[in-house]
């Protein structure tokens, strides 16, 4: 009872912070959060601008930046990849925010890319995506595909002993990429082309049947056979209630998820699920004492103690905190000043790790490996030694293996380390 | 208490036991926590190979993720819970250990080759169980197992086994460890291969071909000829459960456009709002089943039978005031309509959004509706039959209503000639009404059929909007039994075409081929007269 009297004098307080300062526009630095509440997106965005609005007041109980309060600006780009656009033109020019967090789809990113360019501010991309790209003003706190797919191909072949595997994903341009340098890895390791099969589905596709019934056959050479899944959003809860259905149990042909977290599996009786996995950088069940902190505020916050965290929530915690420290270090929230002072910024992740801003604009994170419980949590079964640095471009596929990115010493996002020049191909 | 009883264990063990049995399970059990998988797999053989009596109880609980370690004290116990607490049991001396606190304990965690171990180990030590449903796991454990090792147990097992289904087990089981080592000469190999050839699942062929490709002159053309009888059982059987796919795709299609057969098909108004009745649906079952997990869980499988027509009523609820608050004026406007009704469902969605959270809900399956069956080489799922024989149930009940009853007529004389059917006195206004509460509580039961399989998130709606639209101007507007042909036939077309093309270019295909069939019958299979077709 008194946390909860607590909390509400808190928010009391921040509302009244709020409305004094909204007054005095000045003392105030704007933060633009980019999240759709509404529309397809809406399931898996709304958390994380609950989740910066948490970070934003706390950072305010702390004093806020430089001596100055952050204010929330949130906007609603409703699942539209063009609205992305327009309102991140209406953030920065018209609210006038400093620095944004936002976007989920790679598609919404490509979409706001320009905007960030033209108008020289801060993007802060907290999603797991497939790389290919380095921007000046965008910072990746996200999975590259060396942070998620490569590693958890690797526990699978080195661990369970998979021969033969079926990359699903949706057919968009995530999916299809990380399936082009996943399909490049494993013929690199000696895999036949016979034993790799590569289906797409559309978007929200609903009737698994034929296709899990295909991959049941698939895994019937006498190899073992594993699923390496891009299934995007919707599309999962029917393809593991078909799994499930139909008897394929992770004991005989595991699926290895890149977007499934926490938040999917709560609207999943996950009993049928168990064993089957997902590779992320963070875990809800994570056991280090930051994380208890952070799963304990989020539950006060939100007021809803069967709430879960997940990946992109600890990759929004990560990049906020670089913001925070890099706009101390600099003095000033001046987009060109917080760019040059981001790389090199060291912070601490959610496990046990200190996370660091490299100069491609990516960040380094730990790597685990998690199998599904009937508890709907992940317990982790596998994780690399110490960090893995995220790579841009991928040394897998022969157009992007001689690019590099260093936007410190280069200035460049996509230098060809064969010509010497800046501008890729 | 205790301590005498665990001195009397060690005494009995120490009596029993024989002296190759390096630990005691009193040992090997406190041993469990160290090291990484690779360890706890050979503590887990060796727990297995004391024979114990606790053994199965303790393998149980770590493969059910049960068996955790108290942070106090680092003891392993087993975890249950009763009511709302976690109690911890000592799984050595039986020992209660009273109530666990949240993070007192952690878990003690298994991965899926551990799991393959522990179920095999537990399938050695259930072989000779009472219960024969027991036994048939433990036989079907060795079967997956493989395992040379087991070739002598087995036999003896299957020697003494009465029960024929446990037999058959037991004797693929051996089949499959004769075949994986040298214990056996080559007659019995040869024996179980055709075993295994008989069995003709996709699980014996993944046994046998890597035996057809190896280079033991009898066994591998033996083994060649069986995988390749059984590809041609499996090719027919492939068509068999490609036709099944169909159906379930086509009863689910049924499902989603029965309902706008009537409000678009019958009364010709362009409902874009469909989707999201259908959606309602599927929140009436969420909320029915929250209802049932709080007040009364052994309910729990009759939420389907008691959300049914709940939702009926809601959906149809929602159907009867959109109708008369909106839709009545805009007859004789489809243009309007269309724009009206997108809002409605923009609208609707939002609104459960709002209430509900953007988030997935979670409705689970009745018992009745998990899990699958076989018929021979073909997997059928329950839910999917369930639905199928729902769907015709709908199906025939909304004929029934359309062509026997007083409101089906009054329906039929409104749709085909308003004026007339005001003349004769019917009230035509009440019957719009009614007929398009119809259609939406239609929608409505689709949505708890759809709960079974699909999400139930505010965007269920739109994911089939479109198709219900495509199956209704497909099967002829205004046709019932031509939404019936459209559904089935689109969805046996859909599942054959997958295979070869890919979800995708099968769902490409198959609006290419609707665009070019209303080019050449613009009323669709089943031409019928009705307001549509006039205006």
């Amino acid at each position: 009872m008194t946390t909860l009297g607590k909390a509400l004098r808190g928010a009391g307080l921040a509302t009244l912070f709020m409305s004094t300062t909204a007054l005095a526009q000045d003392d105030t630095i704007k933060v633009g959060i980019l999240h759709s509440l509404s529309g397809t997106m809406a399931i898996s965005e709304t958390t994380l601008k609950d989740a910066m609005l948490m970070l934003i007041e706390e950072q305010n109980k702390k004093g806020g930046v430089n001596g100055k309060m952050l204010e929330p600006v949130v906007v609603d780009p409703a699942s539209d990849w063009p609205l992305f656009a327009e309102k991140a033109r209406e953030l920065i020019e018209g609210e006038e925010v400093d620095v944004v967090f936002g976007c989920w789809t790679s598609v919404s990113r490509k979409s706001v890319l320009p905007v960030f360019e033209e108008l020289n501010s801060i993007l802060f991309y907290p999603v797991q995506y497939e790389g290919e790209e380095s921007q000046r003003n965008v910072f990746y706190t996200g999975a590259a595909p060396n942070q998620q797919a490569i590693p958890a191909v690797d526990y699978l072949m080195n661990e369970e002993g998979v021969e033969r595997w079926v990359l699903a994903g949706t057919d968009y341009v995530y999916p299809r990429t990380t399936n082009k340098i996943l399909e490049a890895y494993l013929l690199a390791k000696g895999v036949a082309p016979e034993d790799i099969e590569i289906n797409y589905t559309p978007f929200g596709h609903s009737d698994w049947q034929t296709i899990v019934s295909d991959i049941k056959d698939f895994g019937s050479a006498g190899k073992k056979t594993a699923v390496v899944s891009t299934i995007n959003g919707d599309a999962n809860v029917p393809f593991y209630k078909e799994l499930g259905n139909q008897g394929i149990s992770a004991e005989d042909i595991p699926v290895v998820a890149f977007s499934v977290g926490e938040e999917e599996l709560s609207g999943l009786d996950t009993e049928p699920l168990v064993g089957h996995l997902a590779a992320w950088n963070y875990f809800m069940s994570v056991d280090t004492p930051e994380n208890d902190a952070f799963i304990d505020s989020w539950i006060e916050f939100i007021g809803d103690e069967n709430r879960v965290t997940n990946d992109p929530m600890e990759a929004h915690y990560i990049g906020f905190n670089m913001w925070v420290k890099a706009a101390e270090e600099a003095g000033t929230t001046d987009a060109d000043a917080v760019i040059a002072a981001l790389p090199g910024t060291e912070v601490p992740n959610l496990t046990g790790g200190i996370s660091v801003m490299l100069p491609n604009h990516h960040i380094t994170k730990p790597v685990l490996v998690g199998e599904i419980q009937d508890d709907g949590q992940f317990d982790v079964v596998w994780e690399t030694d110490g960090l893995v640095p995220g790579d841009a471009w991928s040394d897998f596929l022969p157009e992007s293996a001689p690019l590099k990115s260093d936007w410190v010493e280069l200035n460049c996002g996509n230098f060809n380390t064969e010509t010497e020049t800046c501008g890729g191909a | 208490m205790p301590l005498i009883l665990r001195s009397l264990c060690a005494a009995v063990m120490l009596c029993a036991a024989t002296l190759a049995q390096a630990q005691s399970f009193d040992d090997l059990v406190p041993a469990l926590p160290e090291g990484g998988f690779g360890e706890r797999a050979q503590v887990v053989a060796q727990i297995a190979a004391t024979g114990d009596d606790r053994a199965e109880a303790v393998l149980a609980a770590l493969l059910e993720g049960d068996l955790h370690t108290l942070k106090s004290d680092g003891t392993v116990v087993i975890v249950t819970e009763v009511g709302r607490d976690d109690v911890a049991t000592d799984p050595v001396t039986g020992a209660d250990r009273g109530i666990v606190e949240r993070r007192g304990s952690s878990k003690i965690r298994v991965n899926n080759s551990l799991r393959r171990v522990l179920r095999t180990a537990i399938g050695t030590l259930t072989l000779t169980h009472p219960d024969p449903n027991r036994r048939l796991e433990a036989a079907d454990a060795a079967f997956k197992s493989a395992d040379p090792d087991q070739f002598e147990i087995l036999k003896t097992v299957l020697d003494g086994e009465q029960d024929r289904a446990v037999r058959t087990a037991l004797s693929e089981a051996l089949a499959v460890s004769a075949l994986a080592g040298d214990a056996a000469d080559e007659s019995f190999k040869l024996a179980g291969i055709a075993i295994l050839q008989s069995r003709g699942d996709q699980e014996a062929m993944a046994i046998l071909r890597p035996i057809a490709e190896g280079d033991d002159p009898v066994l591998a053309p033996a083994a060649a000829d069986a995988v390749t009888a059984m590809e041609q059982s499996q090719r027919l059987w492939g068509l068999a459960q490609n036709v099944w796919f169909g159906l379930s795709l086509g009863s689910v299609l049924l499902l989603a456009a029965i309902g706008l057969a009537i409000t678009f098909g019958v009364m010709g108004v362009i409902n874009m709002a469909h989707g999201e009745l259908v959606m309602l649906g599927a929140y009436t079952t969420f909320a029915v089943q929250e209802a049932i997990r709080g007040s009364m869980p052994w309910l729990f499988d009759w939420s389907l039978l008691i959300a049914a027509p709940l939702a009926f009523l809601v959906a149809g609820g929602v159907g009867v005031a959109i109708e008369r608050g909106c839709v009545r004026y805009l007859y004789g406007r489809p243009l309007e309509t269309l724009l009206a009704t997108w809002g409605i469902s923009l609208i609707l969605q939002q609104t459960v959004r709002s209430i509900f959270g953007p988030n997935n809900r979670e409705v689970g399956n009745p018992s009745w509706m998990s899990g699958a069956f076989e018929i021979g080489q073909m997997t059928i799922t329950y839910n999917r039959l369930w639905i199928l024989i729902f769907s015709l149930a709908v199906f025939f009940v909304l004929l029934f209503v359309l062509k026997r009853t007083a409101i089906g007529l009054q329906m039929r004389a409104v749709t085909q000639n308003r004026p007339m059917a005001a003349d004769m006195g019917i009230r035509t206004g009440w019957v719009d009404a009614m007929t398009f509460g119809l259609g939406a509580g239609i929608a409505g039961l689709a949505g708890v059929a759809l709960s079974q399989i699909d999400n139930v998130s505010p965007n269920l709606g739109q994911s089939y909007i479109v198709d219900s639209f495509m199956i209704v101007v497909f099967g002829g507007a205004g046709s019932i039994w031509g939404t019936l042909a459209a559904a089935f036939s689109l969805g046996i077309a859909n599942k054959f075409m997958e295979p070869w093309t890919g979800a995708v270019l099968a769902k490409i295909l198959v609006l290419i081929f609707i665009i070019l069939f209303i080019q050449k019958r613009p009323r669709g299979l089943f031409a019928v007269r009705g307001r549509a077709v006039d205006s």
